[in-house]
C-alpha cells in the first residue's frame, strides 16, 4: 500500500484493503487525508498566530494600558493587564515564525501540494505514501514543540523570527534566549526535516507519476508552482538547518561560529572569531527563497482559479512558467538585500541590488498576465475568485514598494522600519493568506464533498479585503516617519507622538479583520458537516481532479486513470458549445491544440 | 473608559457577526440554487470590485493628506538630498504603476462580471504584448538600478581626509556612547577585554597600552560640527544593534567582534532644523497631543509630560532585548566654534582613569 503504481492490475487489490480508524484518519498514507491534516493543523496554528498579532496590536495602539484580555490570556506576563516588553518581543517572534513557516509554508503548500499534485497530474497517490505520512507527523511534532515553547517559565523565543545571534545565542541577553530558544531551534530542525521529505516527494511524484499525455507543457500552473516551490525548498532549507545546528552548537557546546568578543552582564565571554554576519548569510539564504516558497503556491492557485472563473485560458501560459522559473532562480541569489547595512562589503550590496530588482521583471509579467486574463472574460465571482483577484492586487501593492527596499541606497533609511513590515505583509503575508483562502473555497468540495456557503464567503472576503488595506497601507507612513519595527512602544520618543492616531486606526482595522476570520472558521467547520452536497465538477473546471469521483477512494480513480489530450486552459474555445473542455477529452477531428 | 467602550464595540461587532451568520443560514435553506456564484452574485460583487477600486484610490489620497506631515523632514546630511530625490523618483514610478494596474485589475473585474450565456473571449497569448511588458519594466528598472548604484557607491565609499572627524559609536544593551579621537585624530585600540580595567571607568574598553587612546573622549551625547565629514566607526559589546539616524538618512549595524563604518556630512544645525517650517508644525502638533495627554495624567494625580523640543535622534534599529524600544541618544549638530567649545570641556580618557 505504501506505493501505488499506475499499473491498473495492482490497484484492484488496493481498493479492498481494510482500513481501521487509525490508518484512515490518523496515520493515513492517503494524500487526500494528509492534505486535510495539513490544512487543519495549519488553520489551528493560524488562529494562534493571528491572535498573537491582535494582542500586540493592542499594546501598540494603547501602549501600556491595561486590558483584561491580556491578563486573561497572558497571565503573569501581563501583570495587571499591561503587557511586559519581553512578552511583546516573544509575541512578535512567535507570530512571525508561526505565520511564515507553520501556516504559509506547511499549511498552504503542504495542503495543496498534497491534495492537488496526484489529482491534477493523474496519479494514484504520492510517490511514497509512507514518507508523506512521516512528513506530516514531523510537521505535527514540530508544531507541538513550538506551541509547547509558549509555556516555558521564562517565555518562548523572543529575538525576532530571524533569530539573529548573539541575542538568540545568549541566555544572559534576554529571558527568551534560554529554554524557549532551544525549543524553537529543535522545532525548526524537525520542521525542516518534514519540509524536505515533503518536497522530495512532490518532486519525484511530478517527474515520474504523470498520467499518459500529461507532458510538462500541459501541466496546470498550480503543479508548476508546487513543483518549483519544492525545488527551491530542497535547495535552501538545508542551509537553514545548518544555521540552526551551528547555533545549537554555539549555545550548548561552546563553539564560536557566530559569536566573538562579547561582554555581557559584567562578564567577558570566551567566544572568539565567529561572526553574526555569517549567520545572517545562512539564515537569508533560506529566508529569502522562503518568501517565494510561500508566495509561489499561492500564485499557482490563483492562476488556476482566475482562469477557471474567468472562463478564459490563462494568458501567456509559457510566459507564466518562464516567470516562475526565473523567480525561482533569482530568489536564490538575492538574499543579501536583507543585509545591505549589516556591515558586509558595500560592493556586495551593489550586486544584490542588481539581482533583486531583476526579480521585479518576472513578477511584473505575472501581474500583467493575470490582468489580461480577466480582460474580456466572463467572470464568475465566486469567493475563491474574489480572493484571487485581491491577491493580485496586494501582490502588486506590496511588490511595488519592494523597488524601494531592494535598492540598497533607499534601504538605508527604511531598513527595519514599519515600511518593511507593511511591504512584506502585503506582498507575501496577505497575498499568500488570500491564496490559502482562495484554495480552501475552491477545493473545499474536493476535500470535504460539500460546498462552503458563498454568502458567508463574500462577507468574509469584503471585510478582510478592506481591513487588509486599512491595516497595511497607513503602516507605510509610520515607517517613512522613521519608526523602527519591533518597538514595544514609541512613547520613549516624543518625536513619534504624532503617530498615535495611525496606530489606533491600524489596530481597529486589525481587530475587525480578526473577527471576520471567525466567519470563515464558522463557515469552514459548519460546511464540513452540513454544507450543501457538491456536484462532481462544481466550478466547471478543466483539470483532472474534477474527473475523480466525489467519494474519496484510495487510488483516486475507479478503473483506469484518465489520459490527457490537451492543456488545462481550454475555456471558451471557439467551436465548442460548452465553455470548458476538460483535459481528458480528446481533440476533435481537425481541432488544433492551441498551446502557448 | 475608552477601553471599556472599545470592548463594548467589539462585543457588538461579534454579536452582529453571529446574527449575520444566522441570517445567511436561514436564507440559504429556502434557496434551491447551490453555492456557485449566479448572475446576481456576479453583478453585486462586480460592482463591489469597482467600489473597492475607489476605496483604494481614496485611501491613498487620504493617507497622504492626513499623514503626510508625519514623514521625515528634508535631509540634514549632504548625501541626503540625493537620497530623497531617488526616493521621490521611485515613488512617482510606483504611484503611476499602482494607479494604472489596480485600475485595470478592478475595472476589468467590474466590467467583465459574469452573465449567463455570455462567452469569454478566447485569447491565450500575444508575443508582442508579452514583449512590451517585459521590456518596459526592464528599462525602467535599469534606470533605477543605475541611479541607485551610483548613489550607493557615493555614500558607502568612505575616504578619510585631514578634515574628517572620526567618531566611534559604541552600542550596548541598552545605551549608546560616542568616542572622539581627540587631538591626534586617531582612535586608540579597544577591545571588550579592557572593559573591566580601572574599576569600570573604561566605558568602551580602550587599550591603556596604546598611546593613541589617552586623548580619546567618551561621551553620552553625540555632538557633530556643521559641514564637516563625520566618519562613524561602529562597535557593539554584546548583541547586534543598529545605529539609525533617520534625519541624516544614515544607518549601519553594530556587530560584536567587528567594526562597521558609515560616513556623512551634516548640513543643518539643530537650531536651523528647529526653524524649519515642517518641524515647527510637527512640534506644534506633538505638543498639542502631549498637553492633551497631560490633562489625563494630571487628573490621575501624575506628573504632566514635558513640552517637546526638536532634537536629532539616534535610535537602535536592530532588536536587542527588553529595552530595545528605548535605546537612544541625542544628536546635536552645531557650528564648528560651538563644537570645539563643547569638546574642550569634555574629559579625555587619560583624565578619566587618573
Amino acid at each position: 500500500m505504501s506505493t501505488i503504481t499506475n499499473n491498473s492490475h495492482e490497484e484492484d487489490h488496493g481498493h479492498h484493503h481494510k482500513e481501521t480508524f487509525i490508518t484512515k484518519y490518523v496515520f493515513s498514507q492517503d494524500h487526500k487525508m494528509i492534505a486535510k491534516q495539513y490544512l487543519i493543523t495549519g488553520l489551528f496554528m493560524a488562529i494562534i498566530g493571528i491572535l498573537m498579532s491582535l494582542l500586540f496590536r493592542l499594546q501598540l495602539a494603547w501602549p501600556e494600558k491595561p486590558f483584561w484580555i491580556l491578563e486573561t490570556l497572558l497571565g503573569k506576563w501581563a501583570p495587571d493587564g499591561v503587557m511586559d516588553p519581553n512578552v511583546y518581543l516573544a509575541l512578535i517572534t512567535i507570530h512571525g515564525t508561526i505565520m511564515v513557516f507553520f501556516v504559509l509554508t506547511a499549511g498552504l503548500s503542504g495542503t495543496f501540494s498534497n491534495l492537488l499534485i496526484p489529482l491534477q497530474i493523474g496519479a494514484r497517490d504520492m510517490a511514497t505514501g509512507l514518507l508523506n505520512m512521516i512528513a506530516y507527523w514531523l510537521f505535527f511534532l514540530s508544531s507541538i514543540i513550538m506551541v509547547a515553547s509558549l509555556f516555558v517559565e521564562a517565555g518562548p523565543a523572543a529575538s525576532g523570527w530571524t533569530i539573529y545571534p548573539p541575542l538568540s545565542a545568549l541566555p544572559q541577553a534576554q529571558p527568551g534566549a534560554g529554554l524557549g530558544m532551544t525549543l524553537w531551534l529543535v522545532s525548526m530542525a524537525i520542521f525542516i526535516a518534514s519540509s524536505l521529505l515533503g518536497s522530495l516527494n512532490y518532486i519525484v511524484t511530478v517527474i515520474n507519476y504523470r498520467t499518459k499525455g500529461m507532458s510538462f507543457s500541459r501541466l496546470p500552473l498550480t503543479i508548476w508552482a508546487f513543483f518549483v516551490t519544492a525545488l527551491i525548498g530542497v535547495v535552501s532549507f538545508p542551509v537553514l538547518l545548518s544555521a540552526v545546528l551551528l547555533l545549537i552548537m554555539d549555545r550548548s557546546f561552546g563553539t564560536s561560529f557566530f559569536l566573538s568578543d562579547i561582554f555581557i552582564q559584567g562578564e567577558v565571554l570566551h567566544y572568539q572569531g565567529g561572526s553574526p554576519v555569517l549567520f545572517e548569510h545562512l539564515f537569508w539564504f533560506l529566508g529569502h527563497p522562503e518568501v517565494y516558497i510561500v508566495i509561489l503556491p499561492a500564485l499557482g492557485i490563483t492562476s488556476e482559479i482566475i482562469a477557471t472563473n474567468s472562463r478564459k485560458p490563462i494568458f501567456g501560459y509559457r510566459a507564466m512558467i518562464a516567470s516562475i522559473l526565473a523567480i525561482a532562480f533569482l530568489s536564490t541569489i538575492v538574499w543579501g538585500h536583507h543585509m545591505f547595512i549589516s556591515g558586509m562589503n558595500p560592493f556586495l550590496g551593489s550586486v544584490f541590488t542588481f539581482t533583486t530588482l531583476l526579480i521585479a521583471i518576472p513578477s511584473a509579467v505575472k501581474a500583467f498576465n493575470y490582468i489580461t486574463t480577466l480582460w474580456k472574460g466572463n467572470l464568475q465571482l465566486n469567493p475563491a475568485m474574489l480572493f484571487s483577484i485581491a491577491l493580485v492586487s496586494t501582490f502588486i501593492t506590496g511588490g511595488l514598494t519592494g523597488i524601494i527596499l531592494g535598492d540598497s541606497t533607499l534601504d538605508i533609511n527604511v531598513h527595519d522600519t514599519y515600511f518593511v513590515v507593511a511591504h512584506f505583509h502585503l506582498v507575501m503575508g496577505i497575498s499568500s493568506l488570500y491564496g490559502l483562502f482562495a484554495g480552501v473555497y475552491h477545493w473545499f468540495p474536493k476535500m470535504f464533498k460539500r460546498m462552503m456557503n458563498k454568502n458567508l464567503g463574500y462577507f468574509h472576503f469584503w471585510v478582510t479585503a478592506i481591513c487588509a488595506y486599512g491595516v497595511f497601507f497607513p503602516m507605510h507612513f509610520i515607517g517613512m516617519a522613521g519608526l523602527p519595527r519591533r518597538y514595544y512602544t514609541n512613547t520613549a520618543f516624543p518625536y513619534f507622538d504624532d503617530l498615535a492616531d495611525i496606530n489606533i486606526l491600524i489596530t481597529v482595522f486589525a481587530l475587525i479583520a480578526g473577527i471576520a476570520q471567525l466567519v470563515f472558521l464558522y463557515n469552514f467547520i459548519h460546511s464540513m458537516f452540513y454544507g450543501k452536497k457538491t456536484e462532481q465538477n462544481p466550478w466547471k473546471s478543466n483539470t483532472l481532479e474534477w474527473t475523480a469521483p466525489i467519494k474519496h477512494i484510495h487510488g483516486n480513480w475507479e478503473g483506469e486513470i484518465p489520459h490527457v489530450h490537451r492543456w488545462a486552459y481550454d475555456y471558451s474555445k471557439p467551436g465548442n458549445k460548452e465553455d470548458f473542455i476538460p483535459q481528458h477529452i480528446p481533440l476533435k477531428k481537425g481541432e488544433e491544440e492551441l498551446q502557448h | 473608559m475608552t477601553n471599556f467602550f472599545i470592548f463594548i464595540g467589539l462585543i457588538f461587532i461579534a454579536i452582529s457577526v453571529w446574527q449575520l451568520t444566522k441570517i445567511f443560514e436561514l436564507s440559504q435553506t429556502k434557496k434551491t440554487n447551490n453555492q456557485v456564484a449566479d448572475d446576481k452574485d456576479n453583478d453585486f460583487n462586480g460592482k463591489m470590485m469597482f467600489a473597492f477600486l475607489i476605496f483604494i484610490y481614496v485611501l491613498t489620497i487620504y493617507s497622504f493628506l492626513a499623514y503626510g506631515d508625519v514623514l521625515l523632514p528634508k535631509a540634514a546630511s549632504e548625501h541626503g538630498s540625493t537620497y530623497d530625490n531617488l526616493m521621490w523618483i521611485s515613488f512617482a514610478i510606483i504611484f503611476f504603476v499602482q494607479t494604472v494596474t489596480q485600475g485595470a485589475l478592478y475595472y476589468f473585474s467590474y466590467k467583465y462580471r459574469g452573465q449567463k450565456g455570455r462567452k469569454a473571449f478566447f485569447y491565450s497569448d500575444n508575443d508582442k504584448l508579452e514583449m512590451i511588458w517585459t521590456v518596459i519594466p526592464a528599462v525602467v528598472l535599469a534606470v533605477l538600478i543605475l541611479f541607485g548604484l551610483y548613489t550607493w557607491t557615493d555614500i558607502m565609499t568612505v575616504e578619510e581626509n585631514d578634515e574628517s572627524l572620526i567618531v566611534e559609536l559604541y552600542a550596548q544593551q541598552f545605551n549608546w556612547k560616542a568616542r572622539y579621537a581627540g587631538e591626534d585624530g586617531v582612535l586608540g585600540d579597544a577591545n571588550i577585554r579592557f572593559l573591566q580595567d580601572f574599576n569600570g571607568k573604561n566605558l568602551v574598553g580602550i587599550d591603556a597600552t596604546d598611546p593613541n587612546g589617552f586623548d580619546d573622549i567618551v561621551v553620552q551625547e553625540l555632538h557633530l560640527p556643521l559641514g564637516r565629514e563625520v566618519i562613524f566607526k561602529m562597535r557593539s559589546q554584546d548583541v547586534l544593534h543598529s545605529a539609525y539616524m533617520p534625519h541624516f538618512r544614515a544607518q549601519m549595524n553594530c556587530v560584536p567582534g567587528m567594526i562597521t563604518e558609515f560616513a556623512y556630512t551634516p548640513i543643518t544645525t539643530t537650531e536651523q532644523m528647529r526653524q524649519d517650517p515642517d518641524i515647527i508644525s510637527k512640534v506644534k502638533k506633538i505638543n498639542k497631543i502631549r498637553s492633551e495627554n497631560s490633562k489625563e495624567l494630571i487628573a490621575n494625580g501624575e506628573m504632566p509630560l514635558d513640552p517637546y523640543v526638536f532634537d536629532y535622534i539616534l535610535l537602535c534599529n536592530k532588536i536587542c532585548g527588553v529595552s530595545h524600544y528605548n535605546m537612544q541618544m541625542k544628536i546635536i549638530v552645531e557650528t564648528t566654534e560651538d563644537f570645539n567649545k563643547w569638546i574642550n570641556d569634555q574629559q579625555s580618557f587619560a583624565e578619566v582613569i587618573q
